[in-house]
């Protein structure tokens, strides 16, 4: 093999006088950073394996370890960085597409960050959440335009069925093998104990999880893994998966290596297969198989439980969504260009669809515009990364937000974006058993909890703080938003006014 | 000598200068007639008048005051007693919302219901504890944040179908104690407050206050006291210790 | 250039009252002038106004339409198009005598009409709906023209001035009406415009609102869906509008309306009998952005009863006395006392209970009247 011209990431620093040489970091590191040299006689590292997961970082012992970007660099050149340079001859020397895990990272706008909240003063009191009710209490699902309640009070009208969130926050779709069984376990465990639902993604529901049928979504992705109608039952909804923000119009590729007894189990295909999902759903080419599709699944369910459609935030998101309504959906999930996924080509991940802010927006409007907002509700997810971007997405338009790669930080990611590997230190995003074993499944599902609890609170002080006790009368309300050096066009599509008018 | 004030048709910045012109002429009686929504009555005098209110009194009775001795034969409208230092306010009627708030001292009775955030923040200081007596219910977040100081609802005129206080009842409570004459609904309570029977040394405080206040509304004191309290008080005087990440 | 109000939106604070017989007895309209006046701290001359029913019984069964005009020029526009739908039996100002404190007043005319039979046909509506579009027509389509009232057998009155000066203004002693309610303003802004005053009406619904809602962005957006078009960006306009499109659009029961817009609280519905649940949190689910969020304080008035309502948390004050016939309403009880000085009942409601209170004659007819209107296309 000819020599590679690549560089190591990352410079890995060990403290020699705190090093004992217990071996620790050698025994932990799935990708073989570290190892004991022969020659020098001590514990030493090899820096080009070094995925910076800092997983060895926190477990030392004597804190002797540190890891750093690479101080190596290129001449100086604006245009052609360093990773524009190292992505060349990564091609150059494999021929292949180049992989990511995890979202978006391009120096995009972050318009959560350019939006800023209201809050009351003088002519409304500010509702202090910590003394007074603040209710998050969110449904989603089709709602009929209005009810029929006779004179004596009692309701006429038939309510569809509903997702009951006690804190606008679920959890995204997450397939198990894309994730490891304690990870999986401990979303579940989570998303009962808070009040909202996890999402299966499209690997299927092991038999395990049965219990959390209540707070599970179910998807329904192009490769149909796992999907029967033992499957459909144990949930609370369903989700159809038309496309993810972090790959949008492409599909995915679980490697037999990653397909284990119990992902086996679970997807319902041999043990060692690759699992493919194909781009499209091959029974969706257009807009009205979409509708098929929607009532071959309520038809399955006898109409008792919600559909989800999940699609990408793109260009014509508006009008896409429109027709998702119009085909029967209850909810839509819009998945913004920040989205992680466990991989991804990067040059899709980091340049297809738009900013998730953008797609709420004028998505609400086009639905509002068109009379039909109550017939879908809107689930926004990509990117979400705390309690205030939950609060501006719903202030935007939506009912909703789901979180992943947050949840997955809070579990003990340490955006490697190295999940394809399947060699994740922190138990996450593996099926290797002993990898797995590192993730307790009751702690990860605690600090889900707690994330959750602290971004409730912080909602509830944000709410009262605008003086309102509903979540509901947030919902699209974008008087309480202003933007800061946005342009007009951005203003616009936002529909909200600058800060100071 | 008792000076009379027919307060019909009059500004209240009018009728409460009056007040206070006569009270620095040495005047300590008065008796305010026809009086229809003034507000501020007995606010900023450096004194104990006594006033008596025949009519209805308008917002921030007494708000700040130090010292006023204020009688309203009638019902008196919100704050009242906002923010109070000392003195006592006697209602013979009901009361409006958010009575005693930020009290920190004197007395607040009121003869019939009273409404809304009763109390809200009472506290107490040293020798300084505040009490209010409800002689009819409370309305909801009755003692809400209540730092101290006492707070007593009897719900003598309540009916069947009525409640003796409201919803959220002490929320946010850090401090001081209530009375209620029979039971609070668990669900009635903030998460911050504790229910439970009184003690002996609670008994001999609820005796003292409640034998003043029957006294001064002519009620039986041994049948307002035969019945059974509720004492309810704050599980911690820091509640949120908790709540802040780091 | 300061923007008026219309085109940004002004929050405001205000006092309110109310006055009805129950047997629909005519009274005239010092005595809630003199209700509102006590009450005087509680607005700061930027806006004051009433509305009264039964005022126009010669001309009950046409629509009184009350209106402003900036200029000749918007009156005449309004006039053309006015008689384009609508029958005019009469066209006259609205009497009004100088008040040192009243300034800047626009032309203030009433017109008593009746939908024209064949381009009510032609519309396929009702003629409520007939009317309300049209009202809308007017309010967003011609420059300078405002509608301030639309009801039957009702007018309203109001303008930029404590709400005592504008009784006088509008000669209001001399008015008598079963049912009376009034405002009187603290907008933020100045001047302060006549068409920003309340009551804001819509057909025979008046509404007169204190506090300020924090959920008005979401609640425009809904009603924006239901076909009401918001162009005066006060929170008022949309207490009408939800009232008109759940009473008498969604043909809800009074007590639900109430129960929508200030809904019980969760850990209440949650306490509550299986079925009661299922409609609550029905109502919640489906009614969700037209629930009413941040403090206020409501009368809204129909020609058959008064409706009172406090925001589910009480952050504004409300009293509602009766005495025989007659039932009071107010911000404060000074000023029900200083025009009913013995009510046999005073009570302060809690929040989110809403005081509805009928006519007693009407009691069928109030349930019947939606139907009565209906005109089949």
């Amino acid at each position: 093999m000819s020599l590679s011209f690549l560089t190591p990431e990352f410079i890995v620093l060990r403290d020699r006088e705190r090093c004992n040489n217990c071996g620790l970091c050698i025994k932990l590191c799935s990708f073989q950073a570290h190892y004991y040299g022969e020659k020098q006689q001590r514990v030493v590292s090899d820096d080009k394996k070094c995925v910076n997961c800092q997983y060895c970082v926190v477990k030392c012992p004597k804190n002797a370890l540190i890891v750093k970007k690479h101080p190596l660099e290129f001449r100086q050149h604006d245009y052609w960085n360093d990773t524009s340079i190292k992505d060349i001859y990564k091609q150059a020397e494999t021929g292949g597409v180049l992989l990511t895990g995890m979202g978006n990272d391009k120096k995009f706008p972050i318009y959560w960050d350019k939006m800023v909240l209201n809050a009351s003063q003088v002519t409304n009191p500010s509702i202090d959440p910590l003394r007074e009710p603040m209710e998050l209490k969110t449904f989603l699902g089709k709602k009929p335009s209005r009810l029929e309640v006779d004179n004596k009070g009692n309701l006429i009208s038939h309510m569809p069925p509903q997702l009951e969130l006690e804190i606008p926050v679920m959890f995204g779709g997450m397939s198990f093998g894309s994730i490891s069984y304690n990870a999986f376990k401990a979303l579940a465990t989570a998303a009962k104990e808070a009040g909202t639902y996890f999402n299966t993604g499209e690997g299927g529901l092991h038999r395990d999880f049965y219990d959390f049928a209540d707070n599970t979504i179910v998807q329904v992705a192009s490769g149909r893994f796992g999907v029967n109608q033992e499957y459909l039952d144990h949930s609370a909804a369903v989700e159809i998966k038309i496309g993810q923000g972090a790959k949008p119009g492409i599909g995915g590729h679980l490697p037999g290596e990653k397909v284990g007894e119990e992902v086996s189990k679970t997807r319902m295909i041999p043990i060692g297969s690759d699992a493919i999902s194909p781009a499209p759903h091959h029974d969706i080419y257009s807009i009205e198989d979409l509708r098929q599709l929607i009532y071959a699944i309520k038809e399955t369910t006898d109409y008792k439980k919600p559909v989800l459609v999940k699609i990408a935030a793109v260009h014509n998101v508006a009008a896409i969504a429109s027709g998702i309504a119009r085909a029967g959906a209850d909810i839509i999930v819009i998945d913004g260009f920040r989205a992680g996924t466990g991989a991804a080509p990067t040059r899709i991940r980091d340049n297809v669809g738009i900013p998730i802010e953008l797609a709420i927006a004028a998505v609400d409007d086009r639905l509002k515009d068109e009379g039909i907002r109550n017939q879908v509700s809107i689930v926004a997810s990509g990117g979400i990364r705390n309690s205030s971007d939950v609060i501006k997405a719903i202030a935007l338009g939506a009912d909703a937000v789901s979180i992943a790669t947050a949840a997955l930080v809070a579990m003990g990611c340490h955006m490697c974006q190295k999940c394809y590997t399947g060699k994740c230190n922190w138990g996450i995003t593996t099926q290797n058993p002993e990898l797995v074993k590192r993730l307790d499944p009751d702690e990860a599902a605690r600090r889900l909890i707690n994330l959750l609890r602290a971004w409730s609170i912080e909602i509830k002080e944000m709410l009262g703080g605008m003086g309102i006790n509903a979540i509901e009368s947030l919902k699209g309300n974008r008087l309480m938003l202003r933007g800061i050096g946005l342009s007009e066009v951005e203003l616009k599509i936002l529909g909200i006014s600058h800060a100071g008018e | 000598m008792i000076k009379t004030i027919d307060a019909y048709g009059l500004y209240y910045k009018d009728l409460n200068n009056m007040i206070k012109k006569y009270y620095e002429k040495g005047i300590q009686e008065f008796r305010l007639k026809r009086v229809s929504g003034q507000r501020y009555i007995g606010s900023g005098i450096h004194g104990k008048p006594n006033i008596v209110i025949e009519g209805t009194p308008g917002n921030d009775l007494a708000a700040f005051s130090d010292g006023v001795n204020i009688t309203v034969k009638g019902n008196a409208q919100d704050a009242v007693g906002n923010t109070m230092n000392d003195g006592n306010l006697i209602i013979h009627g009901h009361a409006g919302d958010t009575v005693g708030y930020s009290m920190r001292g004197g007395k607040i009775y009121i003869k019939s219901y009273a409404g809304y955030r009763v109390g809200i923040h009472l506290k107490q200081y040293q020798d300084k504890i505040p009490v209010i007596i409800i002689g009819g219910r409370a309305g909801d977040f009755l003692g809400e944040y209540m730092a101290g100081g006492i707070i007593i609802v009897l719900g003598l005129d309540v009916a069947a179908d009525e409640e003796l206080v409201g919803s959220y009842c002490g929320t946010g409570m850090h401090g001081g104690v209530m009375y209620i004459r029979g039971n609070v609904a668990p669900y009635k309570l903030g998460k911050e407050v504790k229910s439970d029977t009184l003690s002996e040394s609670d008994m001999k405080v609820l005796k003292k206050h409640l034998s003043d206040y029957c006294n001064v509304m002519g009620l039986d004191f041994k049948k307002v006291v035969s019945k059974t309290f509720t004492k309810l008080y704050a599980y911690n005087k820091r509640p949120y210790g908790k709540l802040y990440a780091y | 250039m300061l923007k008026k109000e219309g085109q940004i939106r002004i929050p405001a604070g205000c006092a309110i009252s109310g006055i009805m017989n129950k047997k629909g007895k005519r009274f005239s309209g010092e005595m809630i002038i003199d209700s509102i006046s006590v009450m005087h701290e509680r607005s700061n001359g930027l806006g004051g106004g009433f509305a009264a029913y039964g005022i126009y019984p010669d001309h009950k069964d046409s629509f009184a339409f009350h209106l402003f005009y900036d200029s000749k020029v918007a009156q005449r526009e309004t006039e053309e198009f006015l008689k384009k739908y609508y029958d005019i039996e009469l066209a006259e100002a609205i009497p009004t005598r100088k008040v040192s404190s009243i300034k800047d007043s626009p032309i203030i005319m009433r017109y008593f009409a009746k939908p024209k039979i064949d381009e009510l046909y032609k519309s396929e509506l009702n003629e409520d709906d007939f009317t309300v579009k049209f009202v809308f027509k007017v309010n967003n389509g011609i420059d300078g023209a405002f509608v301030v009232s639309s009801g039957k057998n009702m007018g309203v009155f109001k303008a930029v001035g404590y709400p005592e000066d504008v009784g006088e203004f509008y000669k209001l002693e001399n008015m008598y009406g079963y049912i009376w309610t009034a405002h009187g303003r603290f907008p933020t802004n100045t001047p302060g415009w006549w068409g920003g005053a309340h009551p804001f009406n819509l057909l025979g619904y008046s509404v007169v609102h204190n506090g300020e809602l924090s959920s008005y962005g979401s609640n425009r957006e809904y009603l924006r869906q239901n076909g009401y078009k918001c162009s005066l960006q006060t929170d008022t306009e949309v207490v009408a509008y939800l009232f008109d499109l759940y009473y008498r659009k969604h043909k809800l029961p009074v007590d639900i309306v109430c129960k929508i817009l200030a809904p019980p609280m969760w850990d209440e519905i949650n306490r509550m009998p299986r079925e009661q649940k299922r409609l609550y949190k029905s109502l919640r689910a489906v009614y969700g952005l037209g629930l009413m969020n941040g403090p206020f304080s409501v009368i809204i008035s129909t020609d058959t009863g008064l409706i009172a309502l406090n925001d589910r948390i009480k952050l504004r004050p409300l009293v509602v006395a009766k005495k025989g016939d007659m039932m009071f309403i107010a911000s404060e009880e000074s000023a029900i006392r200083a025009v009913c000085e013995n009510p046999q009942k005073v009570w302060h409601p809690r929040g989110g209970e809403p005081v509805i209170e009928l006519l007693d004659k009407t009691v069928s007819t109030y349930i019947e009247h939606k139907y009565i209107r209906e005109v089949t296309a």
